[in-house]
């Protein structure tokens, strides 16, 4: 009957980003020049010069409507050295606890000439709906969307993970941990595969791990040393303390105990596996301390690259928008 | 007076016929199809050759929003978007502001849905006070009211003990329940089906357990207490082989299906548009066909239209915080028809199901163009095409996917078939002239 794809809401008329909004349904080819372009851009940060003019004279406006210190920093110093004027919001604290609804504060910004928000809100697609709905011609990154969505997270880990193995083809990767609250992992899942990685592994107790993955091309396993075995990659996701309450599980050491990345369950995967974590970590609830500061913990190099990886997207995603108005002005003639 | 609709295709599935002829009726009844009955002179002939005559239809639930709501509708708006959907008879439900719970609400929404003299308008009262599920509503006096059924709507019950309590005494009494089967402790939170697509875009699920589990409690119970039961929009597979089975031992239930819920999956969520935000929520395709299955097999006896108007601000959030439900009344039968050109459902059992159907859910004499039957009747031109649109709508609702909209990501298209007059009791409801 009504069948809709969901349409490249996020694309211009030429295939190129006007938002960022999603992996889903983006091509090898975007997500391959959004590494290229970071890897360029990683070199920068050794310079003394750290500025470049990509975004000179853009206005970039931080709306968060969730709480994030080290996400909102990490964006705003990747605005500041492409040159934008950064504006941060702390919405959750503003305007919309006055009773202002989510469509006037944004329709006031976007009104005072901004050229990009930097969103981040506890719904799963709320950044579409802005993009749709509110601002659409403003361009509209999402940092992180409910349980939906963390693009920019999980292309930090992609530039990671190939900075270290040179490619995709053949990896295996496990994430570990709680899959279902998780927005990065639903992210990787989707790079992970276009980026043509062998097998992605999902990893943790069923009422963490929905079965449902398995049917987005996921191998789902229960059992720690059966899941790790052999893998060039783990993921380790962050456990909430809210999820004991929940009956998802019954204690944080019964959890650590079957699936807590420690020396020993490390020694599963592959001799050169390195270990991610998109923080903040909970040391000795999902990861070793031994484990997250040893030789294969590769999270501070995270860190470092989600600097570059933001500054890429930003540029590439300004650029694309800035296309698509031109297109609209011109197409208006008629 | 006395009117003879001349020449149409009279398709009736309460007697089985599909016929090129003449229907006539005196004032406020049919009184012959076919030969016109001796000394019957016209006073007035409407000419309906290519058009279908067909039995008004009976719509199990239509939410006309007043008392309480009237920003998203009015009994005048939603009986007036009924009437221009063919609907003549409609079920509206207690979840109104006061809520149906006392006589005078009750007395109220008809009082002012004769007033504007569009469509049939009967209550749903509440089975417990306020439907908080603690104390039982003064059913009988709700019934002496004009409810045509008590029913606690979407609200949980204190417990098992108050359901069984209630339906014990609805049984003495031979009151009809309405059940919307679903157990709170696994849907709360939900906006959507629970699968694949919830999953991928990590919007909280709602398990077919919620229903399933709630449904095997009330069937339980049904039986124990030998209440006069209907069960409402059905959502899952499961469900409709739980009625079969209950059929089958003999029990006497009856259930209906959202139209939603027959046009859509939940394959629809890709694009977080807050239009496709029900409750019971879009399922899966499996879903989708064996509630189809239902409908011919005659488990499941009647299509609504589960119409629930909403201002636009209702729809203009993210997904999960903006109201469920649609507003498809004005359009329930060029909709349901699609499934008759898909070759979904045959026409005689689609139009049983959105007439004679759920009319016996209901157990009123309705949905019929038999002789001596009220003239509730509609002329439905099924070739027209024609756009529904803000402009031309009646409902006060703006929240159905099928609404023209020319800044929606996929702007619906031209439905096709058009009800072009609508006969309440013999008067012509619409269009007015």
């Amino acid at each position: 009957m009504m069948r809709s794809e969901p349409r490249a809401l996020q694309l211009n008329d030429q295939g190129q980003l006007k938002h960022f909004l999603t992996l889903d349904g983006l091509n090898k080819a975007i997500l391959t020049e959004i590494l290229d372009r970071a890897d360029s851009f990683l070199n920068m940060g050794e310079q003394s010069v750290k500025k470049v003019p990509l975004l000179r004279g853009k206005t970039v406006v931080n709306l968060f409507f969730e709480n994030s210190t080290r996400t909102r920093t990490t964006f705003e110093l990747a605005a500041k050295r492409l040159s934008a004027d950064v504006i941060n919001l702390n919405i959750e604290t503003s305007a919309t606890s006055k009773g202002e609804s989510l469509l006037d504060t944004l329709q006031n910004l976007e009104a005072m000439q901004s050229d990009m928000f930097i969103v981040r809100h506890s719904e799963s697609g709320a950044p579409h709906f802005i993009a749709e709905h509110c601002t659409p011609n403003v361009a509209i990154i999402n940092a992180g969307d409910g349980r939906h969505s963390h693009p920019t997270q999980a292309m930090l880990d992609m530039l990671t993970i190939r900075r270290h193995k040179g490619q995709f083809e053949g990896l295996k990767v496990a994430i570990v941990g709680d899959l279902l609250h998780s927005r990065v992992a639903r992210s990787q899942l989707h790079a992970l595969k276009t980026l043509g990685a062998e097998e992605i592994r999902l990893i943790g107790p069923k009422t963490l791990v929905p079965e449902f993955f398995a049917q987005m091309g996921a191998r789902i396993f229960y059992d720690l040393e059966k899941g790790l075995n052999d893998v060039d990659v783990i993921i380790m996701l962050r456990l909430q303390k809210e999820r004991m309450q929940g009956a998802l599980l019954p204690s944080e050491s019964e959890f650590y105990r079957l699936y807590g990345l420690t020396e020993s369950s490390l020694s599963w995967a592959k001799e050169d596996a390195i270990v991610m974590h998109p923080g903040p970590i909970n040391r000795g609830v999902e990861i070793a301390s031994e484990v997250a500061d040893g030789k294969h913990s590769v999270i501070l190099n995270q860190v470092t690259n989600g600097i570059a990886v933001r500054m890429a997207i930003l540029s590439i995603t300004m650029s694309g928008q800035l296309q698509n108005k031109m297109t609209d002005s011109s197409g208006g003639q008629h | 007076m006395r009117t003879t609709i001349k020449n149409g295709q009279i398709i009736d599935p309460s007697q089985s016929l599909n016929t090129q002829t003449d229907l006539h009726i005196e004032d406020d009844k049919i009184v012959a199809i076919g030969q016109a009955p001796d000394n019957f002179t016209a006073d007035h002939e409407v000419d309906a050759t290519n058009l279908w005559v067909l039995p008004g239809l009976v719509d199990l639930s239509v939410a006309l929003r007043e008392p309480g709501y009237t920003q998203k509708g009015t009994i005048a708006s939603e009986s007036f978007a009924a009437a221009a959907g063919g609907v003549t008879t409609l079920v509206c439900p207690p979840d109104t502001s006061p809520i149906i719970d006392t006589p005078s609400v009750a007395a109220l929404i008809q009082d002012k849905a004769l007033e504007a003299g569009r469509t049939n308008v009967l209550p749903i009262g509440a089975l417990t006070k306020s439907l908080a599920g603690e104390q039982l509503s003064n059913m009988v006096a709700l019934t002496e009211a004009g409810c045509i059924a008590l029913s606690n709507h979407r609200q949980p019950m204190a417990n098992t003990k108050v359901l069984f309590r209630a339906l014990e005494y609805a049984a003495t009494h031979d009151i009809l329940v309405v059940f919307h089967p679903d157990e709170t402790s696994l849907s709360v939170g939900g906006c959507v089906h629970e699968g694949m697509m919830s999953t991928m875009h990590g919007l909280a699920g709602i398990p077919e357990t919620a229903e399933t589990i709630a449904l095997a409690r009330d069937l339980i119970l049904v039986q124990k207490t030998g209440v006069k039961a209907h069960f409402a929009r059905l959502s899952c597979a499961k469900s409709v082989e739980m009625i079969a089975d209950a059929k089958a031992q003999g029990m006497d239930v009856t259930a209906d299906v959202a139209l939603h819920n027959l046009l859509l999956t939940d394959d629809v969520l890709g694009s977080f548009d807050g239009h496709y935000h029900v409750i019971p929520p879009l399922r899966s395709e499996e879903d989708r066909l064996t509630l189809i299955e239902g409908l011919k097999s005659g488990i499941i006896t009647a299509i609504c239209s589960d119409h629930q108007p909403h201002e636009k601000m209702a729809k203009t959030a993210p997904f999960a915080a903006t109201e469920p439900g649609m507003a498809n009344v004005e359009a329930l039968l060029p909709l349901s028809m699609l499934l008759v050109d898909e070759g979904d459902i045959p026409l005689p059992t689609l139009l049983h199901s959105l007439t004679k159907g759920p009319a016996s859910c209901l157990g009123i004499d309705a949905g019929t163009l038999k002789v001596g039957s009220y003239a509730d009747i509609i002329l439905f031109d099924s070739t027209k095409k024609w756009t529904w649109s803000e402009q031309s709508k009646q409902t006060k609702g703006s929240n159905s996917p099928w609404l023209y909209n020319p800044m929606a990501e996929m702007p619906a298209g031209d439905l096709a078939g058009k009800v072009v007059a609508t006969y309440l009791a013999g008067r012509q409801v619409f269009p007015l002239h």
